[in-house]
């Protein structure tokens, strides 16, 4: 290992797909801003894709001081091995100390191919990133164990520290017009040969987008909702606040939601502004995936369920007849 | 074609209790299954095997009980099963535990007198959940690999793989050998018979240690070589002094509840 002081800088991955940005890379710009400032250190976007340019000038706005961007035609979709030489290459050239990415499916894709090339550490899924008073290493929290159980890592010999975030964890900070910074271009190509694999099919299932990282207002049901038919409950209240539907892992293994309305560990994870629980206990894989809600309003018939335990309103009672309550009485607020 | 097919075996997450006093987890009396997205790489393999002939080897590296995890997948259709267990391998973080499995992957086929066309991992353990161990296999072995897998189709000595997406899913080519990992499938896997599991139990699971795995480098190997360092643990705290409203007419509680809210000014 060379030396470690030689790496510096906090590199932030954005993930692009056809030119158009996650915006799970823009919700880590604001997380590592205060640790850039912490330790007087630049903050650098880093975009691989093609026709990027505006991203890099987007990621410069929410909070980069500057970009670092790789553009071509080879990286119009996600390959593993087209992004993973890009990175590594650009990693190997500048030396970063630190480097975030999104942990979506082509982030969490990506990630372990890079650490294990760089032989670094790669901490999975954090909720909440530090610098370590002691030593200055980036101290990563993630939940372990199904959410049972926190645990701090840190990777104290190697460069650089890298460390996935899943999308809607954080808040993307405010779009500053007025911030400029440095656009550096570098050439990485990689030949048709060195990508193993093809994206021979797109498929689109569905139809109506479930946007639930980024719902301001979130109404998701449990299984003490009781059936699918009482789900159409939720979706009256959700329209009345223009809210979307969310559910937890119970009522998707009952065939009464698809999984893309899925909220807690083995689903989304939220951060909304209200976040209605209705007939859901409350196991921790789904408080883990909820803990970003401002508010969080719960619905059931168990005084003892563990989601009162988290909730800043709660109503003990049957939901069939509570939800329309609420749902008349927002109405009635509207008006 | 030949499949290899790595396993965990995790404690069941849904039935862990955190100790409130030390925040650790008590694992006594926890049952210990086999991780549920790796018995779906194991079924989506034995499909494969099915369709197409070949041998399925199952391996994981653990103490000396995950034999126990082994032998459930001998009953659900694996061929052979190897387990990975030495004191120079514990504390290993996923860099070190993807090393170890990689090269134990290259010792088995030597033992096999076969190369594998595919390795199959779940696409998570649910204890850990880093996702990482499957394309870090694929790393050290300079494989391609596809992620997030909700189906495999074998095509003249290629694969097709359909990808989970966001928004639906993506059909992947790639040439083989590769790595796969996968999700949660739309069907459940298959269940031991009273015969396949009296089968299983006759087999002998093999124990690799270093000695077995000539080339491992063991300064790779352990805390030696996991660049990660977990610096503490502590249950998450959740306990919020929020108004709860019980025994209320459900109008009278909604209006209740609509009114703090506004009074709040969170509407």
């Amino acid at each position: 290992m060379s030396n470690l002081n030689d790496y510096k800088n906090i590199w932030v991955f954005i993930e692009t797909e056809c030119g158009k940005p996650k915006n799970v890379g823009y919700e880590l710009l604001n997380v590592a801003r205060p640790l850039a400032d912490q330790k007087g250190c630049p903050l650098i976007a880093v975009v691989i894709g093609k026709d990027i340019e505006n991203v890099a000038k987007d990621a410069i706005c929410y909070g980069a001081d500057s970009a670092i961007i790789v553009d071509g035609p080879e990286y119009e979709h996600y390959t593993t091995d087209a992004f993973t030489k890009a990175m590594v290459t650009l990693v190997e050239k500048h030396r970063p100390e630190t480097l975030m990415i999104g942990a979506t499916n082509n982030g969490r894709d990506m990630g372990p191919r890079v650490s294990c090339r760089l032989k670094t550490g790669l901490t999975a899924d954090c909720t909440e990133i530090d610098i370590d008073e002691k030593t200055g290493n980036i101290a990563w929290t993630r939940p372990t164990f199904g959410g049972n159980l926190m645990a701090t890592i840190m990777c104290p010999d190697n460069r650089p520290q890298m460390g996935t975030v899943r999308p809607g964890v954080f808040k993307k900070g405010a779009y500053d017009q007025s911030r400029t910074g440095e656009i550096i271009r570098e050439d990485i190509h990689v030949s048709p040969e060195e990508i193993r694999t093809t994206l021979v099919e797109r498929v689109n299932e569905i139809t109506e987008a479930v946007n639930l990282e980024e719902a301001e207002v979130i109404v998701a049901g449990g299984r003490g909702v009781g059936s699918a038919e009482n789900f159409k409950l939720l979706e009256e209240l959700a329209d009345v606040l223009d809210g979307t539907l969310g559910c937890s892992r119970a009522v998707v293994d009952a065939g009464w939601m698809p999984y893309a309305h899925q909220v807690g560990q083995s689903g989304k994870t939220v951060a909304p502004k209200l976040y209605f629980a209705i007939g859901i206990s409350g196991a921790i894989q789904h408080l883990t995936g909820i803990a970003g809600s401002d508010t969080v309003i719960a619905v059931n018939k168990d005084p003892d369920a563990p989601i009162f335990g988290v909730a800043d309103y709660g109503i003990v009672g049957n939901l069939t007849e509570i939800v329309p309550a609420l749902t008349e009485s927002f109405k009635a607020r509207k008006a | 074609m030949n499949i290899c097919v790595c396993i965990k075996q995790v404690p069941d997450t849904n039935e862990i209790k955190v100790d409130p006093v030390t925040h650790t987890l008590i694992r006594k009396g926890v049952p210990s299954i086999v991780n549920p997205f790796d018995m779906y790489a194991q079924e989506v393999g034995v499909r494969l095997k099915e369709r197409s002939g070949g041998r399925l080897v199952v391996i994981s590296m653990g103490p000396g009980q995950a034999a126990q995890a082994l032998r459930s997948c001998l009953a659900v259709g694996a061929d052979a099963a190897y387990l990975i267990s030495s004191r120079s391998f514990g504390g290993s973080d996923t860099l070190a535990t993807s090393y170890i499995l990689s090269e134990s992957i290259k010792a088995v086929e030597e033992k096999e007198g076969l190369k594998f066309d595919l390795i199959l991992c779940g696409k998570q353990a649910t204890d850990g959940d880093t996702a990482q161990v499957g394309p870090e296999i694929a790393e050290h072995l300079d494989l391609p690999q596809v992620t997030y897998a909700l189906d495999i189709i074998e095509k003249d000595g290629e694969i097709q793989v359909k990808r989970e997406q966001d928004a639906g899913y993506d059909m992947i080519s790639t040439t083989l050998p590769a790595v796969v990992t996968v999700v949660k499938l739309p069907y459940e896997p298959r269940y031991p018979t009273l015969k396949t599991r009296m089968e299983a139990k006759k087999k002998e699971i093999p124990v690799l240690t270093e000695a077995e795995i000539p080339a491992i480098d063991l300064a790779m190997c352990g805390l030696k070589g996991s660049p990660t360092r977990v610096k503490k643990t502590y249950s998450p705290v959740r306990e919020k002094q929020g108004v709860k409203l019980s025994g209320k007419d459900p109008v009278q509680a909604a209006n209740e509840v609509v009114r703090l809210l506004a009074g709040a000014k969170l509407l």
